[in-house]
């Protein structure tokens, strides 16, 4: 067992950060180097946590770092950490977001404000993945709203007031169903053993319950995470946000926070209510595959690119939910990476068209055309990016989105059918946005826009790299990710089907 | 019993440590109204003011020595059962006398700015704290009345301060009207609950419905529900509330603030006191009363904020919607209710406070300028004032890292463990819909348009209360578990 300040280290580092970036608002560029500085810090905490880990540890379910201590005995509160395979990648993506967010989305306007809050942002994040217990958890997750409403209401387009309201009040009111969720898990859990009220996650995955409480349960969890994913009907919030949000806080919205519903879905509503699972299977998959078509339905009618993304997240967010909801461990392990690979994937795509905005004033698809004579690299870059979101063999999103539709495939044959549609649709989507973009005459204005800068060149990069070495040899990432997934598996087994 | 004449009137024992806060606020009190009779010259604010923060520190010193009494030999009542002494209300009294302190310094720079005359503002705050603490400690009907018209009576004269508007006096008369009416209705209740009982003592009405069987239970069930209706109009739960927005918005800022915290700790404790300790036993029959009050309390206070334009009626309706969470508590009736009620008063009174000393200041000069609009882009022209606006309005709203999260915790866990998991979700979807009005103010904090506005004047006293407040939203909203072990600790030394 490794030694668990590694994850106090990424929950402080951010946070010292922000302070500095605070104090640092005298200097011109001294709050952002300060913020890009303990971004790096905690790319490299994450790095060695990467190499660090270990999904051995006796007696600790493929769980390390661990540690609890106890804050508060009559609330049940408590610190408490642990990284498994599953929360791994998630760790590593938030390190990814917020180093490239922040190179690539600087935003000039009130820095030292905005790059704190970025990197509290981080902080939160990062705690909510590596709590281990349910009340932490629930902290974290609530709390990641508040910069989030700040990054929006105060750097947003045009309608970001309404935008920023209507992401918190949504998202605000769904987790209610969680709190009282958890709350209730908690406390029947007290009265069964009688003992401190305690919301660790390895003592009330033993909780006994019926089997309409464990239904119950798993809704009001369920609701939250398919708000914040978002699932298909609770998606409404997000294209207005989406397209409001600044460049780095729509990166961190969709590449990110988005991850933190379709990881609390498998994290705790799919790994602590087993005996719910053989009953919400047919309507959580069907509302996964409604999710994809419906997405790529209206990606292809989107007027503007972030909106566009907006749907084709949630798309994406289809396929991860059908994979977490399979109950198959293939398809497990497929959602999993499909998490980080859609995050990075999100991370390329809002960061183009943040350059595009940035050159034009514009991201409607309308405002643009033939982009790829005047800007053959972002051309380039986009096309990377958009072939690893259909799918192609040798880049990542096909290693995912293989696994997920194989392994549902196996167990829950027409879902996987239907779901294989959206590959289909997916290539419709962005081939079509392609062409309408990047294709064709560029006159006038998209004429004139200059190609990548050697900074955003360098920003782009690391993504490209990721998104080909993942295709090629993703061996390293699904070592990881494997035996964690088989330990949730195995958990749930009782009503799931392990192959 | 008959007392013959020729009978020595015998002289209950007095347990002086139990009343001594009441004696030091209405000693303080009756200190000033003395100084003010026989000193020649007027007594000038700083003077009035000290005594009374003396007052009130004295009192925190004596809630000290209480509860290391009451920790070596438990709870006990004295003067014939009427006062009680107990973990429960040393806390309450503690939280009276820490919202006396912070509001008395707000209502000082705001005297000062106002060139308010005298001492009769700390006087009449004295006098109603006193109140307030005799609630808390009251082990009997009759005594609880007492306390509740000591502090209604101070408040309606502090309401009526602001003598140069009308709307303080019209506020003033409709608190007058309708808190005698409520009065008369508790007092109603208290006589029919006696006739039921034979008996006012709180101790004594459980003990008799606990080794008796109503066979006629209307009485008790008239009187037990004109009691709650009576508490109900205090803490200005719906529907009892249509009062509220307008005396908060008529009374003088400091003491809307001073009103909204030892009200709802006086008139909380003594609802606590009576539904759960002396009609303990008939929990079944006033659950539904609760959960009705509950479920209108939370809702409609949380959606009648969103139309108001006025920081001080948005703030009444807030507190409505907090109220509703408060009784989320008493509805639980259990140990960890009572504690889940302790320490939501504990937490919200300075959060509270802290938020109408920054009304007051951005009230101006005239306390006029209450309008939304007059926050427009404070926290770019005076950052740390805005942001400790944001901080109070985000702790209100319910956000983690702030005590009002672990506020709004502690009631829904003693709800949901009663079962009441659907009550505690409606009141949380209440938070929610709060929560738009919460953050429309935060967001005007936060405004980008530089509209041509005054500074904002933050007196050395006032910027005092603000900072003490923020930092316990935000100290104990990192860190709750002191004050939840204070209140779980106070309440399992509950007398019976």
């Amino acid at each position: 067992m490794h030694s668990s300040l590694w994850l106090s280290a990424l929950l402080v580092v951010p946070l010292l950060g922000a302070a500095g970036a605070a104090f640092g608002r005298s200097k011109q560029g001294l709050s952002y180097a300060i913020a890009v500085a303990s971004a790096a810090v905690e790319m490299a905490i994450g790095v060695v946590i990467f190499l660090l880990y270990n999904a051995h540890v006796a007696g600790a379910q493929t769980f390390d770092f661990a540690t609890r201590y106890v804050l508060s005995a009559p609330f049940g509160l408590a610190y408490d950490v642990a990284l498994d395979g599953i929360s791994l990648f998630m760790v590593e993506l938030t390190a990814i977001v917020v180093l490239l967010a922040l190179l690539g989305g600087r935003d000039k306007r009130r820095e030292p404000s905005f790059v704190s809050w970025l990197l509290i942002l981080t902080s939160f994040t990062m705690g909510s993945f590596v709590a281990h217990d349910l009340l932490e958890f629930f902290i974290f997750f609530e709390l990641t709203l508040v910069p989030c409403y700040f990054i929006i209401a105060g750097w947003g387009g045009r309608e970001k007031n309404k935008a920023a309201l209507k992401f918190f009040i949504y998202t605000f009111s769904a987790s209610a169903f969680l709190l009282i969720g958890i709350l209730y898990l908690g406390l029947a859990h007290q009265h069964q053993t009688g003992g401190a009220l305690t919301f660790a996650y390895g003592v009330l995955s033993s909780t006994s319950m019926t089997h309409s409480t464990a239904i119950w349960l798993f809704t009001a969890f369920a609701i939250a995470f398919a708000a914040k994913a978002p699932i298909w009907p609770l998606h409404t919030w997000s294209p207005l946000t989406y397209a409001e949000a600044p460049t780095a806080g729509s990166i961190e919205l969709s590449a990110l926070l988005a991850k933190l519903g379709s990881y609390g879905l498998l994290r705790f509503a799919v790994g602590l209510f087993p005996l719910a699972l053989a009953d919400v299977r047919p309507v959580m998959l069907t509302l996964a595959v409604i999710g994809i078509i419906y997405g790529s339905i209206l990606a292809c009618v989107a007027k503007d690119l972030k909106r566009f993304v907006a749907y084709s997240s949630l798309a994406q967010m289809g396929f991860i939910t059908l994979g977490v909801m399979s109950g198959s461990k293939i398809a497990t392990v497929g959602a999993v990476l499909l998490m980080f690979n859609h995050g990075i994937i999100t991370i390329g795509f809002f960061l183009i068209i943040g350059f595009i905005e940035q050159r034009r004033g514009s991201y409607q698809v309308a405002d643009l055309q033939g982009l790829q004579g005047p800007a053959p690299v972002l051309a380039g870059v986009f096309t990377v990016v958009m072939l690893a979101s259909i799918g192609l063999p040798g880049l990542s999103g096909f290693v995912s989105e293989y696994l997920i539709l194989i392994g549902t495939f196996a167990v829950h044959a027409w879902w996987g059918v239907v779901g294989a549609f959206g590959v289909v649709a997916a290539a419709v989507y962005l081939l079509w946005a392609y062409q309408r973009v990047f294709q064709g005459r560029a006159v006038g204005a998209n004429a004139a826009i200059p190609d990548a800068s050697t900074k955003e060149r360098w920003v782009l990069v690391p993504i490209v790299v990721l998104i080909v070495v993942l295709g090629v040899f993703p061996r390293p990432v699904l070592d990881r990710i494997s035996p964690s997934v088989q330990q949730l598996i195995e958990h749930v087994a009782p009503s799931g089907v392990t192959k | 019993m008959t007392v013959s004449a020729s009978a020595p009137i015998v002289i209950p024992s007095i347990h002086y440590l139990a009343i001594l806060p009441v004696i030091i606020l209405f000693g303080a009190s009756l200190l000033l109204v003395f100084l003010t009779a026989m000193v020649r010259t007027k007594i000038t604010q700083v003077a009035a003011t000290a005594v009374t923060c003396a007052a009130s520190l004295a009192v925190l010193v004596v809630t000290y020595f209480q509860w290391r009494c009451i920790d070596k030999s438990g709870a006990s009542t004295t003067i014939a059962h009427a006062i009680v002494l107990d973990g429960f209300s040393v806390v309450a009294t503690g939280v009276i006398a820490v919202s006396l302190l912070l509001a008395t310094l707000v209502a000082h720079d705001w005297a000062v700015r106002e060139r308010v005359q005298g001492a009769e503002y700390q006087i009449l705050a004295l006098a109603a704290s006193a109140g307030a603490v005799l609630m808390t400690q009251a082990n009997d009907l009759i005594v609880i009345f007492l306390g509740l018209e000591i502090l209604s009576l101070g408040l309606y004269v502090l309401v009526a301060f602001d003598r140069h508007r009308k709307t303080s006096a019209e506020a003033a008369l409709k608190y007058f009207l309708l808190g005698g009416f409520a009065s008369a209705i508790f007092i109603y209740g208290a006589a029919l609950v006696y006739g039921a009982t034979g008996t006012t003592n709180l101790t004594t009405i459980a003990y008799f419905l606990a080794s008796n069987v109503v066979l006629h239970p209307g009485l008790l069930y008239a009187g037990g529900a004109l009691l709650i209706v009576g508490f109900a109009f205090k803490v200005a739960a719906v529907p009892f509330h249509l009062w509220s927005p307008d005396v908060y918005e008529g009374a003088p800022t400091p003491v809307t603030g001073f009103m909204a915290s030892i009200v709802k700790v006086g008139a909380f404790a003594a609802f606590v006191r009576v539904v759960i300790s002396a009609l303990g036993t008939q929990m079944e029959t006033w659950r539904p009363i609760l959960w009705a009050l509950v479920v209108l309390t939370t809702v409609v206070g949380a959606s009648l904020a969103l139309l108001q334009r006025n920081a001080k009626r948005i703030l009444a309706y807030s507190s409505i919607n907090h109220a509703g969470f408060i009784l989320l508590g008493i509805w639980a009736g259990t140990v960890r209710g009572v504690a889940g009620t302790l320490f939501y008063v504990i937490t919200y009174a300075p959060t509270v406070v802290a938020t109408f000393a920054i009304v007051t200041l951005v009230g101006g000069l005239g306390d006029e300028n209450h309008s939304i609009d007059a926050y427009r882009g404070l926290a770019r022209r005076q950052p740390w004032l805005g942001a400790s606006m944001a901080v109070l309005l985000l702790s209100q709203l319910g956000a983690p890292l702030t005590t009002g999260f672990y506020a709004k915790y502690s009631v829904l866990a003693a709800a949901i463990d009663q079962g009441g998991s659907a009550l505690a979700l409606i009141a949380l979807l209440s938070a929610a819909i709060a929560a738009f009005f919460y953050l429309r103010w935060a967001m005007t904090l936060y405004a980008d348009e530089t509209v041509e506005a005054a500074r904002v004047v933050v007196p050395r006293a006032t910027g005092l209360v603000v900072g003490v407040g923020v930092a316990m939203t935000l100290v104990f909203g990192v860190w709750p578990g002191p004050l939840a072990t204070l209140a779980q600790h106070a309440t399992l030394l509950f007398n019976p």
